[in-house]
Order: structure tokens, then sequence, then C-alpha cells
């Protein structure tokens, strides 16, 4: 199917795109014709470092309805894009929409590792599983930032305090680029070094709910308003 | 109300077949025709609702217990042929045979007609009747399921015969997914029911406390199929396997306040059953837990009621159903304090033995999860239309077994969890080398697997908050683990709440009595 782009559009305002598509998302999601739209959506995400489920979502499903016109190019940028999400399962939602012989091809089984890797924070397996693949990883710009954003964010649940060497190996730095990682993130998000074991360094995390338990604020026993208002009456 | 889900399509073996004609109008069909005609013109909801609900079963029982009802061109001269009555009477029709008979698939395309003139009628702002709720559920449940049945009819290539092919290429927008979603959508967008949601919630429109009826002169037929819709959207989106979209869909339905939804048993517990299915796919499982808790423990209550209905059946079905779904949730994440007593001796009858198993992550849970999710799952639908060139073959489980295969890998990356959790019950503070030695694992092993037990215990909110679902909170503090107990708090504010309220109730009782 000939679908030209003149290039015009291409450079036009990504912005105006943007909400064109996904006012099509919203509100006309079911019809074949935004195929076209959706797919330079997914490419738009690519190159601007964007990114939509509901629209990949709809060109999924487009795909299912019709799996002539499905471009797998496009299903594979989806799903890079949908494991940069993480820990959101944006990538279990679209293979849920994927047709398990197209995942048997081998680039979707390549990404089915490294999500299962992702899944089960087996960061060192992961970083050298996709150094393997860098072809593939490679076509989305931020792949490697997102998914250091996740490791942090795992480490971030589990830790107060980890070594050095720990998050070296999740975020996959080392050397100087970690001392300016490190340097970073003291700088702007809350973290500390502190002497550890040996000559090891440890790094504290920021506080919250989830690594100091602590902090959890107890829900259960709060009484929703409603239901007070059943004793108004009586308290007089 | 939808035909009981194990539904087999089969050749047509009517017992009276040659008996059948359906140009034969028994008295007390014209009689019941008759006066549902003149209900409908007079708008009686109640009378309505009697002969919809029980007069058409009793007349089905008694004579048409394995042949469809006369034609419609047979009732039509006592209704004075008139044509909105007519399509409402063959929708019923279709109805009928779905449930009792095997339709052809002929008879499917003609249901399908029906429904896209009914819908047309409807969409054109024509109609100006008043129908019970029940009926309109009836429609839009019977839609989706027709579409579901013909589906999987239509992936069993193997046994179609060249005409049923030449047919099913012929008319190949006969319950197309395209036809079937967009129908749905333009009920909802031309009844504008979300923005009669919203305004309902400020009161400044009428609609859940009138039970969706307008008491205005005007019709509920379009502003009902349009909310009953969104419940409709939700339930195709599950049988796709689009569970983000079909929860997106159900959104401007509140579930945590009783609604339209809740007036007519059937959208209740569609309702809820796909809302908790569609939480479980997406990890959400304390949301899962909450609302089929709720379900269970309403249905516990009210199916007395239903016993003489016809749709008591479905009602256990989905009863036995999310029973099975709640027992996956909490053998997925054991947060019993979530589960009401009531429902949870019934769960312990039920699945109790099971859930012991599941829980100990070997070969033989896996099966167990495996028979839980395949009982109680949806039947997923492969939307795209076959191939005609390629040889026959039956595609119909190709959905299903998808979804089966990714939710079993799930429970797979979860496995190594249960470990973790019967250790940390005992210890409050740990080494992460004696836990290692314990687990008999390597350190680095047992470092992932506390960062999976976290990550898979911490869900993404739909508004992209990260929420924790955990039974057991820890932290490690560089290599020593520390345990938080988190006490079941005991719910004392309810528990005042209710002794209040109940106090006051016996004191006004007294006041009452007069001592002679």
């Amino acid at each position: 199917m000939g679908r030209e782009q003149p290039q015009q559009e291409q450079e036009g305002e990504p912005a105006s795109m943007a909400y064109a598509v996904e006012q099509l998302v919203a509100v006309n999601p079911y019809n074949p014709d935004i195929l076209p739209d959706l797919e330079d959506y997914v490419n738009q995400q690519v190159a601007s470092q964007t990114y939509s489920l509901d629209a990949n979502l709809c060109l999924l499903r487009l795909y299912q309805f019709e799996p002539d016109r499905m471009s797998t190019q496009i299903v594979a940028r989806i799903l890079v894009k949908a494991l940069m999400a993480m820990p959101a399962p944006d990538f279990s939602l679209c293979l849920f929409l994927i047709s398990e012989r197209v995942q048997m091809e081998e680039q979707f089984k390549t990404l089915i590792v490294l999500s299962h890797y992702l899944e089960t924070a087996r960061f060192r397996q992961f970083w050298d599983e996709a150094a393997k693949n860098r072809h593939i990883l490679e076509v989305v710009p931020g792949f490697e930032q997102a998914i250091q954003a996740y490791a942090v964010h795992v480490l971030s649940l589990t830790y107060q305090k980890t070594p050095r060497s720990i998050l070296a190996e999740a975020i996959n730095i080392e050397g100087l680029s970690l001392e300016k990682f490190l340097e970073h993130q003291v700088a702007n998000c809350g973290w500390i070094l502190e002497k550890g074991q040996g000559n090891g360094q440890l790094i504290v995390l920021p506080y919250s709910e989830f690594n100091h338990p602590e902090l959890k604020k107890s829900s259960a026993d709060n009484v929703p308003l409603e239901h007070i208002t059943r004793i108004f009456p009586i308290l007089g | 109300m939808a035909a009981p889900y194990d539904y087999e399509d089969g050749p047509q073996h009517l017992a009276s077949a040659a008996a059948y004609d359906p140009n034969y109008v028994p008295d007390s069909v014209k009689t019941f025709v008759s006066h549902l005609y003149r209900y409908i013109r007079d708008k009686n909801v109640y009378e309505i609702h009697q002969m919809y609900e029980t007069s058409f079963q009793t007349l089905s029982d008694r004579h048409f217990k394995d042949t469809p009802w006369p034609s419609v061109d047979a009732v039509a001269p006592y209704v004075d042929n008139d044509h909105v009555f007519c399509l409402l009477y063959r929708e019923m029709w279709f109805r009928h045979l779905y449930a009792r008979l095997s339709p052809t698939l002929r008879q499917r395309i003609d249901s399908w007609d029906n429904y896209c003139s009914l819908f047309q009628v409807v969409l054109h702002g024509v109609v100006n009747m008043q129908l019970p709720n029940q009926w309109l559920w009836d429609m839009v449940d019977e839609f989706v399921y027709q579409f579901q049945s013909f589906c999987q009819y239509r992936a069993k290539m193997k046994t179609k015969t060249e005409q049923e092919i030449a047919l099913l290429r012929q008319f190949d927008q006969a319950w197309n997914v395209y036809g079937v979603l967009n129908f749905l959508q333009a009920l909802v967008e031309k009844s504008t029911i979300i923005q009669i949601l919203e305004q309902d919630k400020e009161g400044l429109e009428q609609f859940t406390a009138t039970d969706g009826y307008d008491y205005n002169g005007g019709s509920n037929v379009l502003k009902v199929l349009g909310y009953f819709s969104m419940v409709g959207l939700l339930r195709v989106h599950c049988l796709l396997g689009d569970y983000h979209t079909g929860l997106k869909c159900l959104l401007p339905i509140d579930i945590s306040q009783p609604g339209v939804y809740t007036c007519v048993i059937g959208s209740h517990i569609t309702t809820i059953y796909h809302y908790g299915f569609a939480n479980l796919m997406l990890r959400r499982y304390v949301e899962a837990i909450r609302e089929f808790n709720k379900m269970l423990l309403y249905i516990y209550k009210t199916k007395q009621y239903h016993q003489k209905s016809a749709q008591y059946e479905q009602i256990l079905k989905k009863n036995e159903q999310m029973y099975a779904l709640l027992a996956i949730s909490l053998s997925l994440c054991p947060q019993l304090s979530l589960v009401e007593e009531t429902v949870n001796s019934q769960l312990r009858e039920k699945y109790g033995e099971k859930m012991l198993r599941m829980q100990r992550y070997d070969d033989e849970s896996d099966a167990l999860y495996d028979e839980l999710f395949s009982y109680a799952c949806p039947k997923f639908i492969t939307p795209s239309a076959p191939s005609y060139e390629e040889p026959l073959v039956n595609y119909n489980q190709e959905a299903y077994r998808l979804q089966l295969k990714l939710f079993l890998h799930e429970v797979k990356q979860q496995q190594l969890l249960s470990g973790v959790r019967t250790f940390l019950k005992v210890y409050s503070t740990i080494s992460l080398g004696k836990l290692a030695t314990y687990m008999e694992v390597d350190e680095p092993t047992l470092r992932t697997i506390l960062m999976t037990f976290k990550h898979k215990t911490h869900a993404v909110g739909s508004d992209g908050k990260v929420i924790s679902n955990a039974d057991i909170d820890f932290y490690i503090d560089d290599d020593m683990i520390q345990v938080v107990e988190s006490k079941t708090a005991k719910r004392y504010g309810d528990y005042f709440l209710r002794q209040i309220v109940k106090l006051e109730g016996v004191m006004t009782d007294l006041d009452r009595v007069k001592l002679e």
C-alpha cells in the first residue's frame, strides 16, 4: 500500500500532529482509515522521545482486525517504547494483542527475553543481552536512559542503602560516567553517598513509603465521610 | 438473556422441526403480542416488564421449547404492522433461537441485519418508547454475545461447507468487528451518556435517581442503551485482549456506587466480572480482589430472589467463575484481609486446597493456574476473518491460548516470590547471606528475587502512580533485610458506626413501646 508522506508534513509541527492523532483515537478509534496516521505517530514518538499507550494499543488492535496490514517494524518499535515505560505493564498489554505466530519472530523473541529479564530484576543479564542486540534497540533514542530510570525505581523500592556495585550493575554505568551520574543524583534527587563496608561506597536512596514502610499511612482505619453522615441525625 | 457460554454450534436437530410452522400463531401468542404492543404504546413500563420477563418465558416453555416463535410476518397483523415493534419482536425471536436451538449461518446474518435496523432506528432519535432496563440490557448483552458466538463459529473452518464459505465471503459485513464496535461507540456518543453522567454527579441532571427512566415524557431507550454500551465495550475489549482500553470505556461509570448498572443483576455481574478480570491481567490484584469480594457477597445475599428467573443459571455460573478468579488473585497476592468472612468460607470450601497447592509454585501449581484460568476466563475471539484460500483449519482456540500463555508466563515470573514470603514472615531482621543460604541461592540471585518481589507487588495505577499490593513490607540496608510487620488494623471506626446506628434503632423501638 503506497503511503507516501510529502516531506513537508514530516517537518511540520509535531505537537499538532500528536493532538490530531490523539483526537482520532479518542473519537474514532474503530476506523481502518486511521491506520497510516497511527503508524506515522509511532515513528514520531520514536523521533521526539514521546509516548502514547492509547494510540499504540489502537494501532495494535487495527493490526489484529486486519493482519495483512501489519508492519512488524512498527510493532517492534511499539514494543521497545513499551519496555521503556516500565514499571508500567505496557509491554504485556501490547503482547496480549499480538498473535503467537508473530511473537515467534526472532526480534520479538529477543524483546520478550529482554522484558523477562527486566520484570525479574535480572539487570546484568538484561544489559548483556541488550548489548548483543543493539540493532533492535538503537532505533529508539532514549532507550538506555528509560531502562536506567526503571532500574533506579526498583532499587528505590527495595533499598534504603545500596552498595555502589549493585547500582552500577543495575544501570550499566561504571567509572567516570558513574561518578558523573552519582553527582547528578546527589544534586537533584536527594541521594546521599556514604562510606560502606571495606572500601565500598553506600548510596542512600530517597525516603519513600515503599522503602520506609513506617511512613506508610495506615488507611485501614480511615472512615469515609459518607459513612459518618449516617449518624449525623443521631448526633443531633 | 445471553445463552449459556458452553454453547456448541452444530447442525440443527429440531425435535419437531418438521412440525414447525412459522405462520402458526397460537392464541396465547396473539394475545401476548397485542398486549405487549399496547403497553409499549402506553409506556406502561411495569406491564411491559412483566410480559417481557415472565410471560415470554412461560409461553416459550409451553409452546416453543425447541422450536422458534412464530415468524414476525405472522404476528405483524396483530400489532398494526408496527415497524419498530417488529424489530423488537425479531430481536426476541433470535435471542430465543440462540438460547434454545442452533442458529444457522443464514440466521446469524439475519440477526445482524435486525440489530443494524434496530440500532439505526434508535440512533436516529425517533424512538419514543420507555422500555424496562432489563430488556435494554439484554439487547446489548445479546448483541455482544452473538458477536462472540459468530467469531467462534467462523473460526471453525474445518467443517464448513462450500455454501457456508460462499455466504461468509458474500456477507463479510455481518458481525464485522468494526461494525460491532462502531455501533456500541455510536450508542455511547449519540446518547451523550458520558455528559449526562457527569452532570448527574453534579446534581444537574436526573439519571441515576430515576434508574435511567425519563419522567418528562421522553424516551429512556437511547440513553440507557448508550449507558449499557459502555459495559458492552468493556466486554468486547476483554474478548480482544485489550484490557486497558476496556477499562477506559467503563470509566464514566462509578463502580464504587450503585447506579443504573446495578439495577439489572445481569449487568451488575457482567460489569464487575470483566472489570475484575481486566484488573487481574493488569496485575492490579488488590483492585480485582476488592471488587470480586463485593460482588460475590452481593450474589450470596441476593441470589435467592432470582431463583425463578431465566438468568439464574447464568448468575450461578458467573458466581463460580468469579470464585476461581478470586482464588487466582489471592494466590498471586495473598491479602486475605480484603475478603469478607462469608466469601472467604465459600472460597475455602471451593478452592482452599487448590490455593495451597498453587502457592507452592511447582509443576502442579502451573497446571492448577491453567485449570482455573481456563475455566473462568472470557471466551476470547479472533476478530479477523479467515483467509478462505488457505487450508481449512479450526483456529477458534488461538486467542484463548495466547492469553493463557501470557498469563502463565506472568505466574512463572512470580514463582520464586512465595519462598521469600515464607521466610520474611518469620524474621524481622536477617542478613542477605543467611537468607540466601536458607533459600539455597547465591546472594546476587537473592537480590534479584527481592527486587522482583518489590516490582511485582507494586502495581502502576491508571493514573501512573505506584500502588503497593504488598502483603509484606521490608527494605534492605546494605546487606541486611529489615522486615516491617504490617499489623492488620482492627476496623474500629466501622464497628462503632454500626453500633451507634443499632443502638439508636433500639432506643427508637423502645420509645414506641407503650407500657400498659
